[in-house]
């Protein structure tokens, strides 16, 4: 079939007509594409170029080394050690129990760190990385890196952890830190970012807590490259921080170990204190706990058997604890009467071996009574009769204006947990707190340290040491933060007469010396380091009349937690006072033999470099104290617990 | 036998067919390549044998596959077209059902080592097959119903089968190609009116009973098609790949971050980033002056067509020619609107950049037909 060449050159034409239509509207599409391009690469660049950045940049935190705390002599007390640990972050994951169930099969991973780290994840943003895993061995957290590929999200990470060497001597001092929960960060008005961190750590009760600010140090940032999946791929930019300051406590760490290790498992609490610079040598609370336990996260287990002990083994009985101070405390009410001129050295009372005062009958502890008592017999004898006595015509508030003097129903300010304000009572206490009137009967009480008295060990420490001194100690806790020392006051006088003061101390010593001292089978036979003290009982429960007319119960025969409280005060050397210690033994019964002779090996450790020297024993306990010395479980110089092999 | 209404006053034979070959356009398409390559290097980290080396090679296979084309004269080609479309339908047929069940994707043929891609071929045979009808059709015809229907059936057919793939970016372009190649051929605007009319109402009626109780879909469907045109209302979804394409983009600024220096494509941000969104990493890297300089390449490439195609007095080879152009237009316009997000995310790869075999080797082939009929044209 042949066409006509009119007709073929007018359908090319139309082609033509059509192509050159075509191309306008590709030549449109150019311009509206060159258009779009203009827009996002010239217009609005900037923003892009922001997005692209904020898309492979991401700033972490740096956490600081916590600063140690250290003992008076540079040893270890909390430090920091290498903690490889595998963080898993939800965002990088996708299917997080699919990874974490192959992650399960490169490491060992419990059920209960699974249920945990799930928990956890769904309870925070995607992007934050939760610790899956803690304090792994090199070898497994090499497996981790080694299988990261098919582990998306997760990654293996060193990181600092806090480690206590000699746990137990320290839990109640230090304390211990944990991660930061929402409670803590309720009180705070701007947190500091480091707080954010999931699982930062920061100190809990103790010094770690009450020191915070000095030990946690600042933050550093660094700058990472993050490619899509969130991985690093390298760090652009780093500002370290500033580590956490270290700090030496006062605490001999030693003498804090020989203290734990002489109460025992005692339920009992004993203080040191340097009486010339208020400085704190020991804070020794039994029984105790191990502080690493709560940082690696206590089990149900372990915290319920610190929560069922009837010994309280989480309970700081040093700061914490408030007893009756019993006959420790007549040294406050002498003191008050002394001062207020109503008795001399000389005056005497003489003990029945009880007291009518309103009707009631006051018991002596000697039944027998002690017949006619001066002030230096009345401490050393421990005859109540006379207090009661002086008590009567001195009235309660002089005597806690005294005791407030001296340190007790004060709070002492030290960087620890739980500090007891104590009880130092007077009338207008008893009308406000109980809303009766102060009686009699009550001032009888109070003046032999029962009644509404109470008070902690280390009250009863500052008390010693301002006895020993007559100077307005306080107790002190921290001797260098960050390598600075810090000032010691010069202590006030206490404005008390002298001559007050030396009877007041002879009697105490009297106490320790003299051949009917209710603590003479407790004195140091060195002549350098003799020593005064005084011994209390401070009785739990009411003794009946009945009970008394039959005869009372002997502590041997009564139930744990109903027998006495065993408390004895001292300082040594008594010539030139160095060291006051108060020892308090919960229901250990009497004074004089369950607490006068662990004061007496502890500040005998204090003074001397090592062990208690046998030569400052009396002749005849030497061969008992030398055997008893031997089995205590002390630490070696390094702060390692003794080889079980010796029990 | 159309062509020998015409006198061929010249035809180039044996060696002297080079000096006649349409070498502006080897060029542009060697030029846009070697862009390709260099992008493939730069998005490998720097490394040839990931994608950029194998790129080279396909390129190679089809540059011979393009002479060789090119070479055999375009009756034979025009006398080849039926066949050609058959053999494009069959292969269809067959990756519907054998593809399915022989290699798990649909889309592929593996033939010798070499994917090929059928509905990648069926582009340009269904150009062939529509230009060598209008060839033969008495152009008094073109506008008759009976023979409108045959060419839009022999789009159809194509069409309806690789949207079974399901490959909804293909189907479109072979819909466009179709429609293009006939409008060209001078069908009578009305029936374009027609279809644009239908259109318009079905997608208004779609959209305008929306939410009434006699909508035409369902809520799920009108839901898909919401995120099918707006994928930013979902930025961690179906809405990722186009934002951060975007951001690649605009982050490239007037002259780039540099050869090498994308950190969207380097630190994975860029899904897809060395196919279908090669043009991102370009875009990063040699910012708005780059992507200028390659458009103006394309553009280029189309003139050379039009040109060519309206030189030649033959009706096949023009309107052949037509639709090669027509349908590389439409993989770079439909590629850069997905990108630069002026368009919902359909697979379509960029022309000569993109890595893969098929897509590469189905367009040297058709500018092979191009060049026969450059060379061949009558004189």
């Amino acid at each position: 079939m042949r066409r006509s060449p009119k007709e073929t050159e007018e359908s090319a034409r139309v082609v033509h007509r059509r192509a050159l239509l075509l191309g306008g509207a590709m030549t449109a599409m150019f311009a509206v594409l060159g258009a779009r391009m203009r827009y996002l690469s010239v217009e609005q660049a900037d923003q892009f170029r922001l997005l692209a950045e904020e898309n492979r940049i991401s700033i972490r935190l740096i956490p600081p080394a916590r600063g140690l705390i250290q003992d008076r002599n540079g040893k270890t007390i909390a430090g920091n050690e290498q903690n490889y640990r595998v963080v898993i972050t939800r965002e990088d994951a996708g299917d997080v129990d699919m990874v974490l169930a192959k992650l399960a099969h490169v490491i060992p991973l419990t059920a209960d760190d699974l249920d945990r780290t799930i928990k956890e994840i769904n309870r925070t943003s995607p992007f934050a990385p939760i610790t899956v895993a803690d304090r792994l061995t090199w070898e497994d957290l090499s497996k981790v890196a080694l299988n990261a590929p098919s582990l998306p999200g997760v990654s293996p990470e060193v990181g600092l952890s806090r480690v206590y060497p000699r746990d137990t001597d320290f839990a109640h001092v230090v304390g211990y830190v944990g991660p930061v929960s929402e409670k803590d960060l309720e009180g705070i008005e701007n947190p500091d970012p480091l707080l954010t961190i999931p699982k930062f750590q920061i100190g809990k009760i103790g010094a770690e807590r009450w020191l915070e600010d000095h030990l946690r140090g600042k933050a550093g940032t660094k700058r990472i490259e993050v490619n899509a999946v969130g991985r690093v791929m390298r760090e652009l930019e780093r500002q370290e921080g500033v580590p956490g300051a270290d700090i030496r406590l006062t605490i001999d760490a030693d003498v804090q170990n020989f203290a734990q290790a002489r109460l025992g498992e005692e339920s009992a609490a004993a203080v040191v204190m340097d009486v010339r610079n208020g400085d704190l040598i020991a804070i020794a609370s039994a029984p105790s706990f191990d502080p690493n336990l709560f940082v690696r996260g206590i089990s149900h287990t372990d915290y319920n058997l610190l929560t069922e002990n009837d010994h309280r083994p989480l309970a700081n009985k040093a700061v914490q604890g408030v007893y009756p101070p019993g006959s420790t405390f007549k040294m406050i009410t002498a003191l008050a009467a002394l001062k207020e001129g109503l008795i001399t050295v000389d005056t005497t009372v003489r003990c029945p071996g009880h007291l009518e005062v309103g009707g009631r009958r006051f018991h002596c502890w000697k039944r027998a009574g002690h017949g006619g008592v001066n002030l230096e017999r009345a401490l050393a004898e421990s005859c109540d009769v006379y207090f009661y006595d002086i008590a009567q015509r001195v009235g309660i508030d002089k005597i806690a204006e005294m005791g407030k003097a001296f340190g007790l129903g004060v709070r002492h300010d030290v960087p620890m947990s739980a500090i007891a304000e104590g009880i130092m009572p007077n009338k207008l206490w008893k009308q406000e707190r109980q809303k009766q009137e102060w009686r009699i009967g009550d001032t009888i009480n109070a003046s032999i340290g029962q009644g509404y008295v109470l008070t902690s060990p280390l009250q009863l420490a500052v008390m010693t040491a301002r006895i020993a001194t007559g100077r307005a100690v306080t107790p002190r806790l921290v001797r260098m933060i960050d390598g600075k020392e810090v000032d010691s006051p010069e202590f006030a006088p206490l404005g008390i007469d002298g001559d007050a003061m030396r009877s007041i101390r002879s009697g105490m010593y009297a106490v320790m010396n003299a051949p009917r001292g209710t603590a003479l089978s407790s004195r140091i036979a060195d002549d350098a380091l003799v020593w005064a003290g005084k011994t209390g009982t401070s009785q739990v429960r009411n003794i009946t009349t009945a009970e008394r007319a039959r005869g009372v119960i002997s502590n041997d025969q009564l139930p744990w937690e109903r027998r006495d409280h065993a408390l004895f005060v001292g300082y040594a050397p008594y010539e030139n006072p160095r060291y006051a210690v108060a020892v308090v033994v919960e229901h250990g019964g009497g004074g004089s033999a369950a607490a006068a002779p662990l004061a007496r090996d502890i500040i005998l450790r204090a003074l001397s470099d090592g062990l208690p020297p046998l030569t400052a024993y009396p002749a005849s306990q030497r061969n008992r104290i030398e055997s008893m010395l031997e089995k205590l479980p002390l630490r070696d110089a390094e702060g390692r617990p003794p080889a079980p092999s010796r029990a | 036998m159309s062509f020998l209404e015409y006198r061929v006053k010249f035809v180039p034979t044996g060696l002297r067919k080079v000096l006649y070959l349409n070498w502006p356009l080897v060029v542009l398409v060697t030029a846009v390549s070697a862009v390709g390559w260099l992008t493939l290097y730069s998005i490998a980290g720097g490394r040839m044998d990931v994608w950029a080396g194998r790129q080279m090679q396909v390129f190679a296979l089809g540059a011979v596959l393009m002479f060789f084309v090119a070479f055999v004269p375009i009756w034979f080609w025009r006398n080849m077209s039926a066949l050609a479309y058959v053999v494009s339908i069959l292969l269809l047929l067959l990756v519907e059902f054998v593809g399915s069940v022989g290699m798990g994707a649909q889309r592929w043929l593996e033939i010798g080592g070499l994917r090929l891609q059928p509905s990648e071929l069926m582009k340009v045979t269904l150009v062939m097959m529509l230009a060598a009808y209008y060839d033969w059709l008495d152009p008094k015809r073109t506008s008759r119903p009976l023979w409108v229907l045959v060419p839009v059936l022999l789009t159809i057919i194509p069409t309806v089968l690789v949207l079974m793939q399901p490959n909804l970016g293909t189907a479109l372009i072979l819909l466009m190609i179709g429609g293009a190649v006939i409008l060209m051929a001078g069908v009578s605007w009305w029936y374009f009116a027609g279809v644009a009319t239908v259109i318009v109402g079905a997608v208004t009626s779609v959209f305008s009973t929306r939410g009434t109780p006699w909508q035409l879909l369902h809520d799920y469907q009108y839901r898909r098609i919401d995120t099918f045109l707006d994928p930013t209302a979902d930025p961690l979804g179906a809405g990722y790949n186009i934002i951060q394409a975007q951001i690649a983009l605009g982050s490239g600024g007037w002259s780039g971050k540099g050869f090498m220096q994308g950190t969207q494509s380097r630190l994975n941000f860029l899904p897809e980033k060395h196919t279908d969104f090669i043009f991102t990493t370009l875009g990063e890297e040699f910012g708005f002056v780059g992507v200028f300089s390659l458009l103006i390449l394309y553009g280029l490439i189309l003139v050379f067509c039009f040109v060519s195609a309206l030189q030649n007095k033959d009706r096949f080879s023009s309107l052949m020619i037509m639709g090669v152009a027509v349908n590389f237009f439409l993989y770079l316009a439909i590629n850069l609107s997905m990108v630069m997000g002026l368009a919902p995310v359909v697979g379509v790869p960029l022309p000569f950049l993109s890595y893969g075999g098929s897509a590469m080797l189905v367009l040297l082939l058709a500018f092979g037909l191009v060049q026969s009929a450059h060379i061949h044209r009558p004189r």
